[in-house]
């Protein structure tokens, strides 16, 4: 049913400014700009040789894990594939762990054998940190259905982008999903972008909302720049599959500043493409601007923010750097329960 | 006739040549996958081609490996030479039911009817920083299969040669490509400063087109003491460490693992007595278990010590310690001492 699938950002040319309150916006701003310092820094180390392999930077999409976030209540679980810091730091997660794990460090999230793409946190709700493209999408639903078996009341958020959109699994897993009406949201973070492949060279249908339609999934298209945009959608869709009706899927119009990767030529947008959407979306922006429009926080209060959130990154950075490389014994640790 | 002309390449530069010149006398050839054509690769492999041959002969795919390569079968049941790449062997997974189901099966349930001459082309292997989903060595998952070709060059000359022969052959062929071979020769020494092929014999890559035989393993230094097998990156670990502990090693590159050359091998042991088996691959149900099978069946009177495997450990790949994991210089070294020590 077409009729059931809608977008909210391309009604209105000029949204008016969503309701909030200075309490939860400068917690947003700081939610926002803990993630962009800590990739900018996991970006640095990596220029200096302390980070191998891969790093995908989140930078550019805060909004979207921290409006998400922001619905999500107690006990509701997160997964994502590998551009995961900032879901990690979003899940309140220790910056120390994250980054520690990134330089391969016996003080990371898994002790430095899982790299940049492969971090946990049962406690948190975490549940990765996923290297193959679009395999944490059945294992969302799974976690939906465990909650949903275990009357638990929780609901599990599967994050996964434009390009991952494409894997065979994902819909076998929508199927699936509302067969069952699993207590479970999909997540598209749409950056335009799967590595050097535009959604237009990749999908026939480019309005990825829809991709759920023939599986009787409600999807929303949402400014995923505009981080109470998303708390809004997400808070209607957490609510939906929390009261037992099933999936929905919020595709996030949003953007990624930096490559793909740390190696990434970059030929295949322009600069002025880059810059154009970082001066007119930047998600960060938005909110410091309305924060001083509202006359909640002046520069030196936003100064003060980021003094602090410094703080925290370089303390990670230190952490990651001074923590030794795990031992090799613990290449045979955690393959199987050890007896 | 005269000489071929040769050019030096790297291993992306001799790949990219042979689907060039496979494309340009066969327009039954299309190369397509998963950033391949308008960025022309991940690793550059394809680079040019999209520009050259056109936007329907080589072209992008949504990431979407199981469909990739069930097209692609379909395409070659259908006359058509496809070549689709999987951008790393990680990611292979999803489309292992199509090539063991129906790729590898076609000929067979259809009393040779229908064939599939099909390449796949996939990087594997470690020595990058890759970590677990993206170092991995899943050969042996192949080779366990009936009605597939897996092969798997260790330098631009082999690679170009025996990517085109791939092309050229009417049955599926999966053609392994170790990523870290692609810019040099790797003698497992992370610290040393990296080698480029530049210079290397096996860098000066005819221009042409010429095919090397699927099926045949190719000497890389006659010995008397031991025979080494093996292939991929490995095989310049094991030059590297026999020079260094001063060996007289019979080294196989078996280039091919299915077709095997067990002629080759068994040529070799008989004359040496002595059996190092060499790959990254973990160890347990790995491809070197087949070759250790193998040599015993053929060569059991003339063995003069235990055969030795070294190996990937039988764990996930990791992303710290990765040269523990990868099984280097020393683990060869100590390797052909035991299997020396009592000569
Ligand atoms: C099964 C699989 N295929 C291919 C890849 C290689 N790969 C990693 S990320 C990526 C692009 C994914 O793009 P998208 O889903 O849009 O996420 P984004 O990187 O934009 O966050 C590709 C092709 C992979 N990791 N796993
Ligand atoms: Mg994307």
């Amino acid at each position: 049913m077409a009729g059931k699938t809608k977008t909210t950002s391309k009604k209105k040319a000029a949204p008016k400014a969503l309701k909030t309150t200075q309490d939860e916006l400068l917690q947003f701003y700081k939610d926002m700009l803990l993630i962009r310092r800590f990739e900018e820094k996991a970006g640095q180390l990596y220029g200096m040789g302390l980070i191998a392999g891969f790093c995908h930077l989140y930078i550019g999409q805060e909004a979207v894990v921290t409006g998400i976030r922001a619905a999500m209540k107690e006990g509701d679980q997160m997964i994502t594939g590998y551009r995961d810091h900032g879901h990690m730091l979003a899940c309140d997660m220790e910056a120390r762990g994250v980054m520690a794990e990134l330089t391969g460090r016996e003080g990371g999230y898994s002790r430095g054998k899982g790299g940049s793409m492969h971090m946990f946190s049962t406690e948190k709700k975490f549940y990765g940190g996923h290297g193959i493209v679009g395999a944490q999408v059945p294992l969302g639903a799974g976690l939906g259905f465990a909650n949903k078996y275990l009357d638990n009341g929780a609901v599990s958020i599967a994050f996964f982008g434009d390009g991952a959109s494409n894997q065979g699994q994902v819909y076998e897993t929508f199927n699936m999903a509302k067969l069952w009406d699993l207590p479970v949201v999909f997540v598209i973070e749409n950056n335009q972008y799967a590595m050097g492949t535009s959604v237009e060279r990749s999908s026939a249908e480019t309005e990825l909302f829809k991709r759920g339609i023939s599986f009787e999934i409600e999807g929303v298209q949402v400014d995923g720049m505009n981080v109470l945009a998303v708390r809004d959608a997400a808070k209607k869709a957490i609510d939906h599959a929390r009261a037992g009706k099933g999936p929905m899927i919020l595709e996030m119009k949003t953007y990624r500043y930096r490559g793909h990767s740390m190696s990434d030529p970059a030929k295949y947008r322009t600069r002025d493409e880059v810059n154009d959407i970082r001066s007119a979306r930047d998600p960060i922006d938005a909110v410091k601007a309305r924060l001083e429009k509202e006359g909640w926080a002046d520069t030196d209060a936003l100064k003060a923010i980021d003094k602090d959130i410094k703080a925290v990154v370089n303390d990670s950075a230190d952490f990651a750097q001074s923590s030794p490389e795990p031992d090799p014994s613990e290449l045979y640790t955690d393959v199987l329960l050890e007896a | 006739m005269a000489e071929p002309e040769t050019k030096n390449m790297t291993m992306i530069e001799a790949i990219r040549d042979a689907m060039d010149v496979t494309m340009s006398q066969n327009s039954d050839v299309l190369v397509f996958g998963e950033d391949v054509g308008y960025f022309g690769g991940v690793f550059r492999c394809t680079a040019g081609l999209q520009e050259k041959h056109g936007l329907h002969r080589c072209f992008d795919t949504p990431i979407s490996e199981g469909g990739i390569v069930g097209i692609a079968i379909g395409m070659a049941a259908n006359g058509l030479r496809p070549v689709a790449e999987i951008q790393f062997a990680d990611y292979i997974y999803p489309a292992y039911d199509q090539i063991a189901s129906e790729a590898a099966r076609l000929r067979y349930r259809s009393n040779g009817d229908f064939t599939c001459p099909l390449t796949i082309r996939t990087p594997v292997g470690g020595g990058i920083y890759g970590g677990t989903t993206h170092s991995q060595s899943p050969e042996a998952l192949f080779t366990h299969i009936a009605g597939l070709k897996t092969v798997i060059p260790s330098n631009p000359y082999d690679a170009k040669g025996m990517l085109i022969e791939a092309i050229e052959d009417n049955d599926p062929v999966l053609f392994l490509e170790p990523k870290r071979l692609y810019n040099g020769p790797f003698n497992g020494d992370p610290h040393a400063p990296a080698k480029s092929w530049k210079g290397h014999p096996l860098g000066e890559v005819p221009t042409g087109h010429y095919g090397i035989e699927l099926g045949k393993a190719r000497k890389i230094t006659e010995g008397d003491d031991v025979t080494i097998l093996t292939y991929g990156t490995m095989v310049w670990v094991a030059e590297a460490t026999a020079a260094k502990v001063g060996i007289s090693a019979d080294i196989l590159d078996l280039r091919s693992l299915l077709p095997l050359d067990l002629d080759a091998i068994v040529e070799s042991v008989k004359k040496t007595g002595r059996c190092l088996i060499m790959h990254e691959a973990t160890r347990t149900s790995g491809f070197g278990a087949e070759l250790s099978a193998l040599v015993t069946e053929h060569c059991f009177y003339h063995l003069e010590a235990p055969i030795e495997r070294v190996t990937g450990w039988d764990t996930p790949y990791p992303h710290a310690q990765e040269w523990a994991y990868f099984p280097g210089q020393k683990r060869v070294a100590n390797a052909l001492k035991r299997i020396m020590k009592d000569v």
